[in-house]
């Protein structure tokens, strides 16, 4: 018996139909001469913690205006609950959205902020009070249902506008940067706070942000946007350790870049040249062929400081010290290669060194797994950077 | 937070007793100034209150005789009068009524929409603002009088409806352009919650959007209806020889005849116009108490 749930879980998983909430289908939306997205294509599956993570212009609040109903595709379709709502207008779609400035209405107290959603999809009267008490216990506000939204901190304004947003009990909640307006020790209590919400219900949660950090820590997945297009989907582990481009091994976290020629693929290892040395990265993008230039991608954290040329299976490139910043938990050491390549290393207390001084020449060594290629940044991509 | 008030209070005492450059001489000076020139908004207005109480000698209430209530006891004593501030009164709720709604829809698409025209709107909406009203009347009373093209060949008999028609055209643009100064601020994404939230755009407007602009649509209604009891410019161009409203009335008398009534009943419009501004001062200084709690 228990094996066959398990198989029929495996099977849903697989079909990626069944437990798909949001379908975005091949979607671009223009405004006039410019393009917000372009082309975006991928699915949101229930229950899950999904964030739309990119600088500001890259499209991602367009997208989820698109799920919400307050824009219209200009191609292309979305889907919710497996039906195409591209035209459907937002108060027939079963979606909420918390707005980033909350958008309480200052008229009404919180009990009646929070009844508006019941009360508009004209749900059985008798049920609404319990609604709403269930929903203003789950946010921890029961005691000010008679209050104004005026009367409230920022931290319970974005509480109330969870719970009258959860009411509804919606197929995806749609969270616009709901975080943006609060002070940074308030922002990290409502990222557990909305974590523990989202466990609670069990509802679908959409979030766009333009903080990589608060994206890391939140969600299950992520989809990396720039200039109106879906860079990366995955998870923060895929997104931070195997960025699909240098865009986004930029965007999320610190990474050095080193500009590189492809001597020879083999399997999934690649031989470039970088830095003046040659070694070994490990490969996935099956488009790079020998003799292209690409960009070797390594994190920070994995960069290993030695006086001497490291032995083993390294991969190493010689550098001078350039600059020491004292970071806390980590010594900063900016780098710089011979062939002018900046390099960034956070060298932490068991790295045992002596006491380095700006222009000390020494070697930058990894692991080969922790580093990654990528492709170059085109042409065209650049102009879009730019634009 | 008491404490922080009661701090700045007291700053600012400090600021008017030891820091003001204006000595005992100066500070008296800027008293006189500022009842000289509270004198002179109020003085005509005390001048009328006063007058409702006099026993005028002949048929000009102009020079004070003696104190009398005789006035008050019959305030309703010249028919000719009551007759015109009751179709004075009718004209005004009426228009007034017709041009809040339009109005306000007004406002409401010219902030709310982008559309072609809408500066053009925006320009025109002042014009019969801006306008003097000497030839607005004399245009109205053409285009009643004058059957035109432009309203189909029909002619008006001056009347009631004239009168209404024109008081609405000028009232449109007050409404429109108080209403639309309230609506600069308003928050849009207001809207776009309650439709998130399931409700059509009907129950949007009605349960969100109108009440939330109220305020400001009360300030217009009661702008309009203090100008379209006022008007007389206007008025008397489009009013017929048998409707005569309040203003039209007193001008029209003041050749042969000002009785006392004319001030009792002007006293009344403006204990009535202060009662309003008082409720409302209370009512909003009671919100912003509530809200702030």
């Amino acid at each position: 018996m228990r094996l066959n749930i398990e198989a029929l879980n495996d099977a849903k998983e697989l079909s990626g139909l069944e437990n798909t909430v949001i379908e975005i289908s091949h979607v671009s939306k223009q405004f006039g001469g410019f393009k917000a997205v372009d082309d975006a294509n991928f699915g949101i599956r229930q229950g899950e913690f999904f964030s739309m993570l990119g600088p500001s212009g890259c499209g991602k609040t367009t997208t989820l205006r698109m799920i919400a109903g307050f824009e219209q595709p200009t191609s292309g379709e979305v889907r919710l609950d497996g039906k195409d709502v591209s035209k459907v207008p937002p108060y027939k779609r079963n979606v909420n959205t918390v707005f980033q400035n909350y958008a309480l209405f200052p008229h009404m107290t919180v009990f009646d902020n929070i009844a508006f959603g019941p009360r508009s999809t004209k749900a059985p009267k008798g049920e609404i009070a319990g609604r709403v008490k269930e929903m203003l216990e789950i946010v921890h506000l029961a005691d000010f249902a008679e209050r104004r939204p005026t009367q409230l901190s920022g931290g319970q304004q974005q509480r109330v506008a969870l719970a009258r947003a959860l009411v509804n009990y919606p197929s995806a909640l749609l969270l616009d940067e709901p975080l943006g307006a609060l002070d940074l020790k308030l922002r990290q209590t409502m990222q557990l706070e909305l974590k523990r919400i989202q466990r609670e219900v069990g509802i679908t949660f959409v979030f766009v942000t333009h903080d990589q950090e608060e994206a890391l820590t939140m969600s299950d997945r992520i989809a990396v946007m720039n200039a109106g297009r879906v860079e990366q989907i995955g998870t923060p582990e895929e997104i931070y350790h195997q960025p699909a481009t240098v865009f986004v091994a930029g965007f999320i976290g610190v990474a050095n870049l080193i500009p590189a020629a492809v001597v020879a693929v083999t399997g999934d290892l690649a031989t470039v040249d970088a830095a003046g040395h040659r070694f070994g990265v490990p490969v996935t993008d099956e488009s790079i062929k020998p003799a292209d230039s690409a960009v070797v991608m390594v994190r920070p954290e994995r960069l290993h400081i030695s006086l001497d040329r490291p032995t083993g299976d390294l991969a190493a490139v010689e550098a001078t010290v350039e600059e020491l910043v004292f970071q806390g938990p980590v010594l900063r050491a900016s780098l710089r290669t011979a062939a002018g390549t900046e390099l960034v290393a956070h060298i932490g207390p068991e790295d045992a060194l002596p006491m380095l001084r700006p222009g000390d020449r020494l070697w930058a060594s990894w692991v080969l797994d922790a580093a990654c290629l990528l492709r170059s940044v085109d042409t065209t991509a650049e102009t879009a950077l730019v634009s | 937070m008491s404490a922080v008030v009661g701090g700045a209070k007291k700053q600012r005492e400090q600021y008017g007793t030891v820091t003001s450059p204006a000595g005992k001489l100066g500070r008296f000076i800027i008293n006189l100034f500022a009842a000289g020139g509270l004198l002179y908004l109020f003085l005509p207005i005390f001048v009328i209150v006063a007058f409702s109480f006099n026993q005028p000698v002949g048929r000009f209430n102009a020079v004070w005789n003696r104190f009398t209530f005789d006035n008050w006891l019959h305030p309703f004593a010249d028919q000719a009068l009551v007759d015109a501030l009751l179709l004075s009164l009718k004209v005004a709720l009426l228009s007034t009524a017709v041009a809040t709604v339009i109005g306000t829809f007004m406002a409401i698409g010219l902030v709310r929409y982008r559309f072609k025209g809408g500066g053009l709107v925006n320009f025109l909406l002042v014009l019969p603002l801006t306008a003097p009203e000497i030839v607005l009347g004399a245009s109205l009373l053409t285009l009643f009088l004058a059957p035109t093209m432009l309203l189909f060949n029909i002619s008006f008999s001056l009347g009631f409806a004239t009168i209404v028609i024109a008081h609405i055209m000028f009232l449109v643009s007050y409404v429109a352009l108080t209403v639309r100064a309230r609506l600069r601020g308003f928050d849009w994404t207001l809207e776009d919650a309650a439709m998130d939230l399931g409700a059509n755009p009907t129950r949007t407007f009605w349960r969100v959007t109108l009440p939330l602009i109220t305020p400001g649509i009360l300030a217009a209604a009661l702008l309009s209806f203090a100008l379209s009891i006022d008007d007389f410019i206007i008025t008397y161009f489009v009013s017929g020889p048998s409707t005569t409203t309040f203003p039209v009335r007193i001008f029209g008398q003041s050749r042969t005849a000002t009785p006392p009534q004319i001030n009792v009943l002007s006293t009344m419009i403006l204990l009535v116009s202060i009662s309003i501004l008082a409720i409302g001062t209370l009512v909003s200084a009671r919100r912003t108490k509530r809200d702030s709690a």
